[in-house]
């Protein structure tokens, strides 16, 4: 069967772009083939700096013929219907047409006979289609033609496009179309400086080798296999090493159709920067690899560049240009690492006031101070040094204001460490510029160090409850500031480190402060006070001593408040009077309300749960067991909360727990049904003195035993413990179905037994809310 | 092409690597024109580039433009950083199908030969929020090092651009350096000569960089430039409003120029201020709005009048 080969030959395709561009073209080739009925054996898409290329081999010469039976209208049908019928199927006169019988009637059928195509013509058909409509991310007009609209665009301008089809055995056709004035032929072009003359092509097999005699090697692969052999090869032929790099090594054969691989040096001198500063400028400048002394792991003074050209002097002048390039980027790199080492890190905070973290979220300065307020909180949870954790957060986002992360943003943290440890901190402080940032991602190191795990998870913390509290969530597919990876960041470090922690309580604290923020100048936040008429500053949560303390009713917004007179102001943050506020109060008019921290802890923990079922799930576990545990209400304490997911799982896999689970929605069915009859619920303990089977009594006792050792159970967070005594409960279930009719005809037994039902439902919840868990 | 005096090879000298690159566009049909006489950022400003970029009429020019980064000042100190110094710009309206062979051509003729050294087109979007302009294209690489800035305008001043322009932007002072085979800018040969007769780039322009530092970054009356910006934008608007004419069947415009010149005086002003560090990070996007609205009232303008519309 015949064969199609297709090459789209532009000017440089930016090389993130080439291997979703090849990609796209052999999906939408492909597709569009079956669609037409053109079912073929097999694609292949190739991407250089300068063409897009696919081969498709085994397509059928013609589509296969269609046959389509078309049904029109009732015999005796009015005349003018008939006459359309006739015309949209092509028929001469309706004598033509078959009759078919079916329960409405007789209707006439059209049998319509419809050759298949020539496939080279159904393809001359759909390339422009698809050349018109390619989705590159960003495309371009060009030349001439652009002054009209409806002008080719193309990711850069597009000069030729070779076009053909046939048979192995024979000379194939060039597939005829043309787009906006370039007709497609079976001319293409070698290397751009090496072989530039154009090349005739037949198909893709001497394409593929007559681009290669032309300095072209097509295949991104075999680019990629050249660059890194022979940039291993060299650093080994000089005992050392390559530090590969699969994103660079990606661009780079991107950029190249002839990849030519040399080593270049630069002064030993500049290996007094951090490997990583050497690395960062000579990779995101210069786009090439570095390489390390295998004994040392340390870099030397070599870089690997890969060129396009085979030069006739070697490639010295080449390596010659190149040195001078990277020579004085490497200046700018040690200059600006030497003009950073001169600046404490702490006397650079004083520029985060001018910075805005967010707009409603103030400064940099005041998340700073915020970060380290909960992470001192947090330190002795974790078992961290308090004051380390405290000078830990203060230095840890330093770095952000360093020559080097501003040229350099990805080493954000890592400098931080090294000026830390070059301005003599503490081996816990400085790692943590590095480690509180971590985890970013499902798969990113987990911090261990103790003041480390403080200060990433008061990070954490602190920017979702911020953006809770502005109501600044994510939604669908936006994640703008990144939350979803921030809880994810926060369920890792809690489960990893096995850390004991009631999430809520941190909810709180981060939230008071970030009240706390918002109180400056005139500006003032007012809490109801609980169970009183009146309202407390904010501030009195902070004086250590003051009896306001704790005693705010957080189930009410918190106020914001503008104060009117200057004295009033300074009366009220100084002694937290409480007083009451109601919008008519003379000194204050209310100017904002902020969440109540009630409904931010439960939206905030609800999207825990979300993020940590996503979490098990991807490890395996039911997320469904999830659900149970967290909808038994005030779960937040993630460790205790997956323990209880694997103790039930392990429950539920046994029979008892299949049994019970069974039971348990039985006795959920019949209440539902029950419930919705009487337009009522059966809550209530039920009455010892209607039980009139044994099998009852016996019920009525598993449930008070296994409600007691259950309870005990949990309280000693002896999961399994508690399970097991679930189990007891089992017998008793099953042998209550089997004997037992629970619609009695005397409607206070019934009742009694509903009653009874209900407290099988509230006995398990000591473990979980079984109605959550399925099958 | 003649044989040239030694001191005029474009490898020798500074003056001589400018008009081999003049002569060898003026050879490709577009007019030499000499430098916009007032201040900007960029050659991309003069409105032989801002203004002819738009309208349907061919359009063919290369210049050198001295090019004002107020916050690139370095007092002298920095061997290849500088407050002042030189682009040359070519603009193609249409862009022609062989641009990047030409500009191949043009980098042989200025002494950097591609079958010895590595060039490379690397993407590079070109985008200016001040003119509410942007384009597709690369930096172009010569042995690892960015040479040029190679451009299919997209869109100028808010206006579409049919047909579209290339644009090519040389670092004459880089490219020169590495023609030269000079690590410090200021060690160029600017005439050619040696000896006595030499002029290096360091005697004609050392001491206006360490000045045009000082003021840039320590004198520039920030009270007198906020109200020079003041002032432009002021100018530029009434300058606009007062050119508008009711044409025999067209509106069209009579002042786009001398409009257009405040604009560029505005964006001047403005670079200078933010130099000068007394423009906060949330009002500088706000002036570099302001300046943007200029330039699009310009552009809107521009394709009202003889040159910039349709026949």
């Amino acid at each position: 069967m015949p064969d199609l080969l297709l090459e789209l030959f532009s000017e440089e395709i930016p090389a993130r772009m080439q291997a979703k561009a090849a990609d796209d073209l052999r999906r939408m080739v492909t597709d569009k083939l079956v669609a037409e009925g053109l079912v073929y054996e097999g694609a292949k898409a190739f991407a250089t700096p300068r063409r897009l290329a696919l081969t498709v081999h085994g397509i059928p010469a013609r589509q296969p013929d269609l046959k389509e039976e078309r049904r029109g209208p009732r015999v005796g049908g009015p005349e003018p219907a008939i006459q359309g019928f006739l015309k949209a199927t092509g028929l001469a006169s309706i004598s033509e047409a078959k009759i078919q019988h079916d329960k409405k009637g007789d209707f006439y059928i059209a049998l319509i006979e419809k050759p298949g195509r020539a496939a080279i013509d159904v393809i001359a058909e759909m390339l422009p289609v698809i050349i018109r409509t390619f989705p590159w991310p960003k495309s371009m007009r060009w030349g001439a033609r652009s002054a009209k609209s409806g002008s080719l665009v193309w990711v850069r301008p597009l000069h030729a496009i070779t076009a053909t089809f046939g048979l192995e055995t024979e000379e194939p056709d060039v597939v005829p179309f043309e787009v906006d004035g370039i007709r497609a032929g079976q001319t293409t072009y070698g290397h751009r400086f090496m072989a530039p003359g154009a090349i005739s092509v037949r198909r893709f097999e001497d394409y593929e080798a007559k681009l290669k005699a032309a300095k072209v090697i097509l295949d991104p692969q075999a680019r990629k296999d050249i660059i890194l052999e022979d940039a291993k090869e060299l650093a080994f032929a000089q005992g050392l090493e390559l530090v590969e790099d699969q994103v660079l090594l990606d661009e780079v054969s991107g950029l190249v159709e002839w990849p030519v691989v040399m080593m270049g040096s630069f002064e030993k001198e500049f290996l007094a920067i951090p490997d990583e500063v050497i690395r960062a400028t000579i990779r995101n400048n210069q786009k090439c690899f570095v390489v390390k002394d295998p004994k040392t792991g340390k870099l030397t003074n070599k870089f690997v560049l890969t060129a396009n050209i085979e030069a006739p002097d070697d490639g010295k002048t080449i390596v010659a240009g190149n040195e001078r390039v990277i020579r004085p980027r490497l200046s700018d790199a040690k200059f600006f690492y030497e003009t950073d080492l001169k600046t404490k890190l702490e006397d650079r905070l004083p520029k985060f006031e001018q910075i805005v973290f967010h707009e409603k979220l103030g400064t940099q300065a005041e998340r700073i101070k915020r970060i380290e307020r909960l992470a001192a909180e947090i330190a002795p949870l974790v078992g961290a040094d308090v004051e380390k954790t405290k000078r830990a957060a203060r230095l840890a986002k330093a770095d952000l204001l360093t020559e080097v992360v501003g040229e350099f943003p990805e080493l954000q943290g890592l400098m931080g460490k090294y000026y830390a440890l070059a301005q003599g901190e503490d081996a816990s402080v400085a790692a943590a510029s590095e480690e509180h940032w971590k985890p970013q991602g499902p798969t990113d190191r987990v911090p261990t160090d103790p003041v480390s795990v403080a200060v990433a998870l008061a990070d954490k913390l602190d920017t979702l409850v911020g953006f809770w509290a502005i109501n600044e969530k994510p939604t669908g597919s936006k994640d703008p500031y990144a939350l979803r990876r921030a809880a994810l960041g926060v369920i890792r470090l809690i489960l990893e480190g096995q850390h004991r922690q009631a999430l809520a309580s941190l909810f709180k604290s981060s939230y008071l402060l970030h009240l706390l923020r918002i109180q400056k100048g005139d500006v003032l936040v007012f809490l109801p006070a609980e169970g009183k008429e009146g309202h407390a500053s904010i501030t009195s949560h902070f004086a250590e001593d003051h009896n306001f303390r704790k005693e705010f009713d957080f189930s009410k917004p918190a106020l914001v408040c503008i104060s009117k007179d200057k004295n009033e102001t300074e009366r009220q943050t100084e002694d937290s009077v409480t007083f009451t506020l109601k919008g008519l109060d003379p000194y204050y008019e209310i100017i904002d309300e902020l969440p109540p921290y009630d409904r931010l802890r439960s939206d905030l923990l609800a999207f825990f749960a979300d993020r940590l079922k996503v979490q098990l799930r991807e490890q395996g576990a039911r997320h469904d067991l999830v659900d149970a545990v967290f909808s038994l209400g005030g779960q937040d304490d993630l460790l205790l909360v997956v323990r209880r997911v694997e103790a039930l799982g392990k429950f539920l896999d046994s029979d008892d727990g299949k049994n019970l689970l069974a039971g348990t929605k039985r006795a959920s069915n019949i209440l539902a049904i029950e419930e919705k009859k009487d337009k009522r619920t059966f809550d209530g303990a039920p009455d010892a003195a209607l039980y009139k089977l044994g099998e009852e009594k016996a019920l009525a006792a598993a449930i008070d035993q296994v409600k007691r050792e259950a309870s005990a159970a949990v309280a000693k967070e002896d999961f399994a413990a508690a399970m097991s005594a679930m189990a007891k409960l089992r017998p008793a279930v099953d042998a209550f179905f089997d004997k037992v009719k629970v619609n009695d005809d005397d409607p206070k037994v019934r009742e009694n037994r509903l009653k009874l039902l209900n407290e099988i439902r509230a006995a398990t919840r000591a473990v979980a809310d079984f109605s959550k868990i399925e099958g | 092409m003649d044989a040239l005096p030694d001191h005029m090879r474009p490898e020798r000298s500074f003056q001589g690597f400018i008009l081999a690159l003049q002569r060898f566009w003026a050879e490709q049909g577009c007019v030499i024109l000499q430098p916009y006489d007032m201040e900007m950022g960029a050659g991309t400003f003069h409105p032989a580039t801002t203004l002819r970029a738009l309208g349907p009429k061919p359009w063919n020019a290369a210049y050198v433009q001295p090019s004002r980064r107020p916050k690139d000042g370095r007092y002298g100190e920095n061997p290849n950083r500088l407050q002042h110094y030189y682009q040359f710009q070519v603009i193609m309206k249409p862009s022609p199908p062989n641009l990047q062979e030409l500009y191949l051509k043009s980098l042989a003729a200025i002494g950097i030969d591609s079958a010895v050294h590595d060039i490379r087109f690397v993407e590079d979007d070109w985008e200016s929020p001040t003119l509410g302009a942007w384009g597709l294209g690369w930096e172009c690489w010569c042995d690892g090092m960015e040479v040029s800035q190679f451009t299919y305008f997209q869109q100028v001043a808010g206006v579409e651009c049919a047909p579209v322009s290339g644009e090519l932007t040389y670092g004459l002072e880089r490219l020169a350096m590495y023609v030269q085979g000079v690590d410090r800018v200021y060690d160029l040969n600017f005439n050619g000569r040696e000896g006595a007769e030499k002029v290096t780039y360091g005697d004609v322009f050392l001491q206006a960089e360490q000045e045009y530092s000082r003021h840039n970054f320590e004198h520039a009356d920030t009270a007198m430039l906020f109200e020079q910006f003041r002032m432009a934008e002021e100018a530029c608007r009434k300058y606009l409003n007062a050119g508008w004419r009711e044409g025999d069947n067209q509106k069209e415009h009579l002042m786009a120029l001398p409009a257009y010149d405040q604009c560029i005086k505005a964006s001047h002003v403005f670079n200078l201020l933010d130099a000068r560090g007394v423009i906060s990070v949330t009002e500088r996007q706000s002036y570099i709005a302001r300046v943007r609205d200029l330039a699009k009232a310009c552009g809107e303008a521009w394709i009202h009048t003889e040159t910039g519309r349709a026949a």
